[in-house]
C-alpha cells in the first residue's frame, strides 16, 4: 500500500502525472491515494522529488 | 444557454494565453485556477527566451529578474564551455509575470477565478460541456460551449475525458530548486550541470535572479529517481559548492520530457501547456511553447464558437498549428534527447575538452550539439532538424 508522509507533500503532481492508473487525488494542499484503485507499481514513489510517499507501512502515518 | 463559451482550466501561461485568444476571438470566456493565487507556487526555473516571449507580451522590468547574454556548459569532470547567445535571454520573476498575462487576458475580456478546484466534467452525448468544481467547500458547475484544460503536468480533466496523459517514468524529471540567496555568480550566465555526478539523466541549472539571488534547480530522469532523490542532490551539492547561500524559497515538481501527447483533443476539449507535455524535451522549458500552444488553443476555440460546432473534428485545425509552429521541432528534440540519455560521462567529458579548444565567440548551441552527434551520429540528423526548424 502507497502511504503518504504527514505533512511533508509539496503538493507539486508529479506522481500524479506518472500513476498508471490516476489512483492520486491532489488539490490546493491536500493529496490521497485512491487504494482501490491503486496498483502498488511503486512508480510515484520513485519519481517524488522529496521522497514523501511511501510503501513502508512501519514508521509511516497515513495522510488523507 | 451555457454559462459561458469557453471554460479555461489552469491559470499559468498556457491557460491564460487560451483564454485571451478565445475573448479575443468573441468567445464569453472564464478562466478556473485551483490555488490562492494566479503565478504561485513557482514551480519552475524561470527561463524564457526573449524573442519568443516578445511575440505575446512587452517585455516588462517588473518581472523580468535579469537579462542573460551568455551560457556555461559543464562537463562531469567540471570542464567549462562558455559560449554567448544569437538571441538573449531572460529569467522571470514568474509570481509577477503570470499575473501580467492573466492581467492581460482580463483586459481582454476573460473572467477569472481563482480557488477554483475542478474535480470533474459534465459529458454529455459524449461531449465535454463543463466543469464540475468546488469553491470554497462549495460544490459547483459551470456549463460551456467547450473547455481548454491547462492544468499543468498533473493534468486530470484530459483523463476525466478519456484521453491518455499518463507519462511514462522515463519521460518525466524529477526536479527539485531552491531560490538561494548571497551567491555570488554571474548575473548574466546560464549555467548548466551536465552528467550523472549532478543530474543523473538530467541536468542541473543556476539561473541569475540579480541582486546576489539565483534559481538553482536540477533534474533526475524518472529511471534514475529509484536511487536518486532531487532533493538530496541539490541540497548535497549547495552544502558542497555555495555552503554560505541561504535558501529564500524551494519546490519540487516534475518536469515532462515527452513529446506532444498523440491525442490533445477530443469532443468538447482541447489540452494546452504542460498538460498535453508541450514542453522541450531536451531543455525542459515549456513557458513559451505553452504559450504557443495556449494561444492556437484559445484561437480555434473561438472559431469553433462562431462555427457552432465543437466536434474533435472542429479542433482539426490545433493539432495541425501545434504541430508544425513546435511539435515538429520537438519530435526532433525528443529523439536528439534519447540519443543523449545514452551518452556516458567519460564520452561528455570527452566532448568538453575537445570543445574547450574552440574559441567560445566560434561556439553556439548548435556547435556543442554537432559536437554531441559526433559521440552518437544518429542524431545528427535531428540535430539539423532541430535547429532549422524543418
Amino acid at each position: 500500500m502507497i502511504l503518504v508522509k504527514d505533512n511533508r507533500c509539496d503538493f507539486c503532481g508529479t506522481c500524479v502525472a506518472v500513476c498508471p492508473v490516476d489512483a492520486i487525488e491532489l488539490r490546493e494542499a491536500d493529496i490521497s491515494i485512491i487504494h482501490d484503485t491503486c496498483i502498488d507499481c511503486d512508480i510515484c514513489i520513485w519519481v517524488c522529488p522529496i521522497d514523501v510517499l511511501s510503501s513502508d507501512v512501519k514508521e509511516e502515518v497515513e495522510h488523507d | 444557454m451555457t454559462d459561458y463559451d469557453v471554460i479555461v482550466v489552469g491559470g499559468g501561461p498556457a491557460g491564460s494565453m487560451a483564454a485571451e485568444a478565445a475573448a479575443k476571438q468573441g468567445a464569453r470566456t472564464i478562466m478556473l485556477e485551483k490555488d490562492r493565487d494566479i503565478g504561485y507556487p513557482v514551480r519552475c526555473g524561470e527561463g524564457v527566451g526573449a524573442f519568443g516571449l516578445k511575440k505575446f507580451i512587452e517585455p516588462d522590468p517588473a518581472w523580468i529578474a535579469t537579462t542573460i547574454s551568455k551560457v556555461r556548459m559543464r562537463s562531469p569532470d567540471n570542464t567549462l564551455i562558455d559560449f554567448g547567445m544569437d538571441d538573449a535571454g531572460f529569467i522571470l520573476h514568474r509570481r509577477l509575470f503570470d499575473y501580467a498575462l492573466a492581467n492581460q487576458a482580463s483586459q481582454a475580456g476573460v473572467e477569472i477565478q481563482t480557488r477554483a478546484y475542478v474535480d470533474g466534467l459534465i459529458i454529455e452525448d459524449d461531449c465535454v460541456r463543463g466543469v464540475k468544481y468546488q469553491y470554497m467547500g462549495e460544490h459547483k458547475q459551470l456549463t460551456a460551449k467547450l473547455v481548454i484544460a491547462a492544468d499543468g503536468v498533473e493534468s486530470r480533466v484530459g483523463r476525466m475525458a478519456g484521453l491518455r496523459t499518463a507519462t511514462k517514468l522515463k519521460d518525466m524529471d524529477s526536479g527539485y530548486q531552491a531560490t538561494v540567496g548571497n551567491i555570488d555568480v554571474d548575473q548574466e550566465m546560464i549555467d548548466f550541470y551536465v552528467g550523472s555526478n549532478w543530474a543523473p539523466g538530467g541536468y542541473l541549472w543556476i539561473f541569475p535572479k540579480g541582486n546576489g539571488m539565483a534559481n538553482i534547480g536540477l533534474g533526475i530522469n524518472g529511471i534514475y529517481a529509484k536511487e536518486h532523490s532531487a532533493h538530496d542532490m541539490l541540497h548535497g551539492f549547495l552544502d558542497k559548492y555555495f555552503p554560505k547561500a541561504s535558501v529564500l524559497t524551494s519546490v519540487c515538481g516534475g518536469i515532462p520530457i515527452a513529446k506532444t501527447l498523440k491525442k490533445i483533443t477530443s469532443n468538447g476539449l482541447m489540452l494546452t501547456g504542460d498538460a498535453a507535455r508541450m514542453v522541450n524535451p531536451v531543455t525542459g522549458g515549456g513557458i513559451i511553447t505553452g504559450m504557443v500552444g495556449g494561444q492556437i488553443a484559445g484561437d480555434v476555440a473561438g472559431l469553433a464558437i462562431q462555427s457552432g460546432d465543437y466536434s474533435e473534428k472542429a479542433f482539426d485545425g490545433y493539432p495541425k498549428r501545434w504541430h508544425k509552429a513546435e511539435g515538429k521541432t520537438h519530435e526532433a528534440f525528443y529523439r536528439i534527447g534519447e540519443g543523449i540519455a545514452q551518452i556516458t560521462d567519460d564520452q561528455l567529458n570527452k566532448i568538453a575538452h575537445r570543445l574547450v579548444k574552440t574559441p567560445s565567440e566560434n561556439l553556439s548551441l548548435l556547435k556543442i550539439f554537432t559536437a554531441v552527434a559526433r559521440e552518437k551520429p544518429k542524431i545528427l540528423l535531428d540535430v539539423t532538424r532541430a535547429f532549422a526548424g524543418i
